[in-house]
């Protein structure tokens, strides 16, 4: 009988989370370092959706559940529900980050150079056989003196859109040293301030926020930008020393991803327009995560324009983008609607019987 | 599994848990209205009761006893997920009789046996916005609220009248609260809208994934949006009995029995069921 499935559901359940750890066992055990030092751009994705930055955790929770993504995120959502929040951080100075990665799309020659860094974006994308058979388990040992060189420690340069505003060609924005809205303590209101905006997209799931990017970029919106700078480096975070509020402790430093589009400033009269300066996107994410970053970027300056693509609403684009919100209700679908569905039977066959 | 090195008591940090709880002080001040809240993350998905959970594990305490039911049922998967997240990171009793629970978390419906007021029930709810059938907007619908602004629910109750002859929201069906806010019950069948209406017990809708909060607190007026000359009606199990306890004028599921092919019911409320079975009614 159809409804079976639901009595004895302690039981069923049981045995279901059995099954798990057979599907999950393997032959060779991967370690929770390996994942995290050979699937870094899967755990920097973990972690920019989860909006918890953690390494280890991140690569412990996708040992866990089999690699998947959304259920990678889900058990770090969730662990990060438990801990309380001891401390806010000071706002961290990206300008100041150690640089892996900076290039310019606006300028050829900017102060400190393009610097390709670690990129796959001119890479030939051939499957290299030869990893099918190497077995790297020696490498470890060997101290690796090219990766030591590469963490740019000795690399900081300034802002390229510092150039621009040198010559007055950036919008005027003035600083806004209000304490930034928190998506996770507070519901989200609209017209939602900047700071909500940025944040709800940093956690976004990444695809979400691509096709909205992409759907903007193509024409049901109007934001094709040029990337002034996008940059991967390592950023310090510090927060007030407890005992005296004029100091401060660095408490560590995070790998992020940051974009600044440039798009011209929106202008609706002739006059507007001989004083037209360039407005910017902006973009930042945990980790290597590059696209996410131009995506976030174009996400927030579409919203700064004005029409009624899906890419200009705020509420759409802010509201439908959480992996682990779109995940669970998407999902929920599976569960019993024995009670609502006889209600809609009742009001059908009532329907047939007239 | 869940350890007391790596989880608080009922899991949530303490100050989330006090947060969760002015909020729900907040919804039974103001009955019927929606109460944002700083909704957390939990192990279970969102969008399977999560808003229900969080209110659960903010009010419950070490004497609690603790009845979770899914479509009226204590064996449903999902309930038995959730009672075994909430007992293993508080240890509470739990039980299937509703009469002896403190706490009773539910889906989709409201128990047989009327709630006293020593007790509560916290329901679980998808779509906390009881007009976004006619507005998909909140910023606008969080207006019409607060101007009590609900011509648009009402011509879309008279216009469904007009189309289909009666008004045909099956369940989910909605109710003006205090004759002041206009609430979703969430997805109850009609049948249980009534017992909404001056009841003995409070009543608190959590919806995790929307992040609200509302209450309807005892004794509280409550009425299924109708018409002066079109009555509110439940569904209908007129004739029918349930074939375990041969039960009448309740919720019943509906199945098909394998072996005759026939149409038979059964008791929705499992634990009700149970119960008059077990006193031999």
């Amino acid at each position: 009988m159809a409804y079976v499935a639901v009595t004895g559901g302690k039981e069923a359940i049981e045995q279901s989370l059995k099954l798990l750890e057979i599907f999950r066992q393997s032959k060779e055990d991967i370690s929770v370092s390996c994942i995290k030092e050979n699937m870094g751009l899967l755990v920097d994705k973990i972690m920019s959706e989860a909006g918890f930055y953690s390494e280890d955790y991140a690569a412990l929770a996708l040992k866990q559940c089999e690699g998947s993504v959304e259920e990678a995120v889900f058990l770090l959502r969730a662990y990060r529900s438990t801990l309380p929040r001891n401390y806010y951080s000071l706002p961290v100075d990206t300008g100041k980050m150690r640089i892996l990665r900076r290039i310019s799309a606006a300028f050829k020659d900017i102060p400190g150079g393009q610097i390709l860094g670690p990129t796959y974006d001119y890479s030939h994308r051939l499957l290299d056989f030869s990893l099918m058979e190497s077995n790297d388990t020696q490498k470890a040992q060997e101290p690796n003196e090219e990766a030591e060189k590469a963490d740019g420690s000795d690399i900081h340069c300034s802002r390229v859109t510092d150039l621009l505003k040198e010559e007055n060609l950036l919008e005027d924005v003035a600083e806004d040293n209000t304490p930034p809205f928190d998506v996770t303590s507070s519901l989200l209101t609209f017209p939602a301030p900047r700071s909500a905006r940025l944040q709800t997209f940093a956690r976004s799931d990444a695809g979400f926020l691509g096709g909205v990017a992409y759907s903007s970029m193509r024409g049901y919106g109007a934001v094709h930008p040029t990337v002034s700078e996008l940059r991967s480096g390592y950023a310090e975070v510090c927060i007030p020393y407890p005992l005296d509020e004029e100091e401060e402790i660095c408490i560590g430093e995070i790998l992020v991803t940051e974009v600044e589009a440039l798009v011209p400033s929106h202008t609706e009269t002739d006059e507007e327009f001989d004083k037209m300066t360039l407005s910017g996107g902006y973009g930042l994410i945990f980790g290597r995560n590059e696209n996410k970053a131009i995506a976030m970027s174009i996400a927030d300056a579409g919203l700064e324009t004005e029409g009624s693509t899906p890419s200009q609403d705020e509420e759409f684009v802010l509201t439908h983008g959480d992996c682990l919100e779109m995940s669970g209700f998407i999902s929920h679908l599976k569960l019993p609607h024995y009670v609502t569905f006889q209600s809609k039977l009742d009001r059908v066959r009532e329907k047939e019987d007239e | 599994m869940i350890d007391a090195k790596h989880y608080n008591f009922a899991f949530l940090d303490e100050g989330s848990k006090r947060e969760i709880r002015r909020s729900i002080l907040k919804a039974v001040a103001i009955p019927g209205y929606q109460v944002p809240f700083g909704s957390r993350e939990l192990p279970i998905g969102r969008g399977w009761g999560t808003g229900g959970i969080q209110i659960t594990l903010s009010i419950i305490g070490k004497e609690d006893v603790l009845k979770v039911i899914d479509q009226g049922s204590d064996d449903s998967v999902n309930a038995v997920n959730i009672k075994k997240l909430v007992e293993e990171c508080t240890g509470v009793e739990l039980t299937t009789d509703s009469e002896a629970a403190t706490i009773i978390q539910s889906r989709h419906r409201i128990p047989e046996i009327p709630m006293r007021n020593d007790q509560i029930l916290v329901l679980q709810v998808p779509t906390p916005e009881p007009l976004r059938i006619v507005e998909p907007k909140e910023s606008v619908t969080k207006q019409m609220h607060a101007e009590a602004e609900y011509s648009g629910m009402w011509l879309s109750l008279f216009e469904d009248l007009t189309q289909y002859g009666e008004i045909s929201i099956s369940s989910e069906y909605p109710v003006m609260v205090e004759g002041r806010y206009v609430m979703n019950p969430s997805p109850i069948p009609r049948y249980d809208n009534q017992k909404l209406n001056n009841s003995d017990t409070l009543y608190l809708f959590g919806a995790g994934r929307e992040k609200k909060i509302y209450a309807i607190p005892p004794h509280t007026d409550v009425e299924s949006m109708c018409f002066e000359d079109v009555p509110f009606k439940t569904e209908d199990f007129e004739g029918k009995r349930c074939r375990l306890c041969g039960a009448q004028g309740v919720y019943l599921d509906e199945m098909i029995d394998e072996s005759t092919g026939e149409k038979v019911y059964e008791c929705s409320d499992t634990g009700f069921c149970r119960g008059r079975r077990e006193r031999g009614a």
